[in-house]
């Protein structure tokens, strides 16, 4: 029987793959490579693509990853994925788009947030005086 | 009669008040057990992500990454602040708050000063009112956020961190302790705490670097501070559906003491209206 070695694939969501496989063949920074057991210890980044795996007895099965990390060991092999296409400009984007909704909610101080609560809050006030009314009613 | 009728119809409006709070305790207690299992699917990304960030921190000396570094002077506090967008969820976010802000007092107290990126609508109507600068906010994440949703807010977070206009940078959220505990936290998240020098291992081995040590301990370090933030996030909502699920679970006692409460005055109303018209028909009898 092959020589097996762990693998185990995760995101910072969930589990994708974890179990014993003959070989996996990870989208390296630098080039694809392919992955034995008894490899030498490395690390690499990844580039979003195909990670194929040949599983314990020969069967083969494939994930597609958007970047992340590989760390491999003889007998064991991480894959660190990454959840969404991430490149330095995406991220950037996205911070702006955090720092801008922060600027815009500043501003808006009377927006429909604002307005929603303050009927919330309104309901909660005539509901308590109501059960206040009807307690006094009660006591008298 | 009049009394027992409107009684009646406020049994009524009580018993629909029961049934929907009913309904949301165990929509809460389903959507717990699954914000349960996501918290269960996150540890091992970060728990390995600290492995290999605690070999490559340690195993090369000649580069200390700028979040290992303990910085001396603190001018400005960063905050993470990870809230609920709905309430109806007991005093959750409320008890945050107050633990957040008396933690922002003693770095006032030394004179720093404090900024936040709030995460969740009940964190940014509350900081929105205080003083301090709110540098990012995102809300409307839903029950079950993507780990890419704190991508930006955490950037916007570590930019100002990279740039020193934050010394340090704290994430607070709600520890899920058990489904009737749930205590407010406050992690520090940089400079980087949980991965401690001391306790570090002897090495006889180092890896093969691609492209090179320092770029893939760059990389790591982003990804291990927004999973770390994701962590907070997905607990957070495990606590908001675990606290909803007791305020609910209470509302609906009280609504049922309450409608017991209004039987028994119905059933006393009825009664007296039943042996006035008795009384009566037997005085009318007796006049005859």
């Amino acid at each position: 029987m092959a020589m097996t070695m762990h693998l185990d694939i995760v995101s910072a969501e969930r589990s994708l793959f974890s179990g014993l496989a003959e070989m996996v063949v990870a989208p390296a920074a630098l080039g694809e490579v392919g992955i034995y057991p008894q490899h030498t210890q490395m690390i690499t980044t990844l580039k979003p693509g195909e990670v194929r795996i040949k599983k314990q007895g020969g069967e083969e099965e494939s994930i597609y990853v958007s970047g992340g990390v590989l760390e491999v060991q003889p007998f064991v092999v991480t894959i660190l994925s990454d959840t969404a296409l991430r490149a330095q400009d995406l991220d950037e984007a996205a911070a702006l788009q955090a720092k801008q909704a922060a600027e815009q909610a500043l501003k808006d101080k009377t927006g429909d947030m604002e307005i929603a609560e303050a009927q919330a809050k309104f309901a909660q006030a005539v509901a308590q005086l109501q059960t206040i009314q009807r307690l006094r009613k009660k006591l008298k | 009669m009049a009394g027992s009728k409107e009684i009646r119809s406020k049994i009524k409006s009580v018993k629909n008040t029961q049934k929907i709070t009913r309904a949301m305790e165990m929509v809460a207690a389903s959507k717990m057990r699954k914000a349960q299992e996501r918290m269960a699917a996150t540890r091992p990304y970060s728990q390995k992500m600290r492995q290999v960030i605690h070999h490559l921190a340690f195993a090369h000396s000649e580069y200390k990454h700028p979040y290992l570094k303990h910085r001396e002077t603190v001018k400005r506090v960063g905050y993470i602040i990870i809230s609920s967008d709905r309430g109806l969820c007991g005093g959750l976010n409320n008890n945050e708050f107050k633990a957040t802000l008396q933690h922002m007092k003693q770095w006032r107290d030394h004179a720093a000063e404090v900024e936040y990126c709030t995460i969740g609508r009940k964190a940014l109507n509350f900081f929105k009112r205080l003083k301090g600068t709110i540098r990012a906010q995102t809300t409307q994440l839903g029950d079950a956020p993507s780990a890419s949703a704190v991508i930006g807010p955490v950037k916007a977070m570590l930019d100002a961190y990279n740039n020193g206009e934050i010394d340090r940078l704290f994430m607070v959220f709600n520890e899920f302790v058990n489904t009737m505990t749930q205590s407010p936290r406050i992690d520090q998240l940089l400079p980087v705490v949980s991965i401690k020098e001391e306790d570090q291992l002897k090495h006889y081995w180092d890896y093969i670097y691609e492209p090179g040590a320092k770029e893939i301990l760059d990389h790591l370090m982003m990804r291990y501070i927004e999973s770390l933030v994701y962590q907070g996030l997905v607990e957070n909502v495990a606590c908001e559906m675990a606290s909803r699920m007791v305020a609910m679970k209470s509302a609906s006692d009280n609504a049922g003491e309450l409608i017991g409460e209004l039987q028994l005055s119905y059933n006393k109303a009825r009664q007296a209206a039943i042996t006035q018209e008795i009384s009566e028909i037997v005085g009318g009898a007796a006049a005859i």
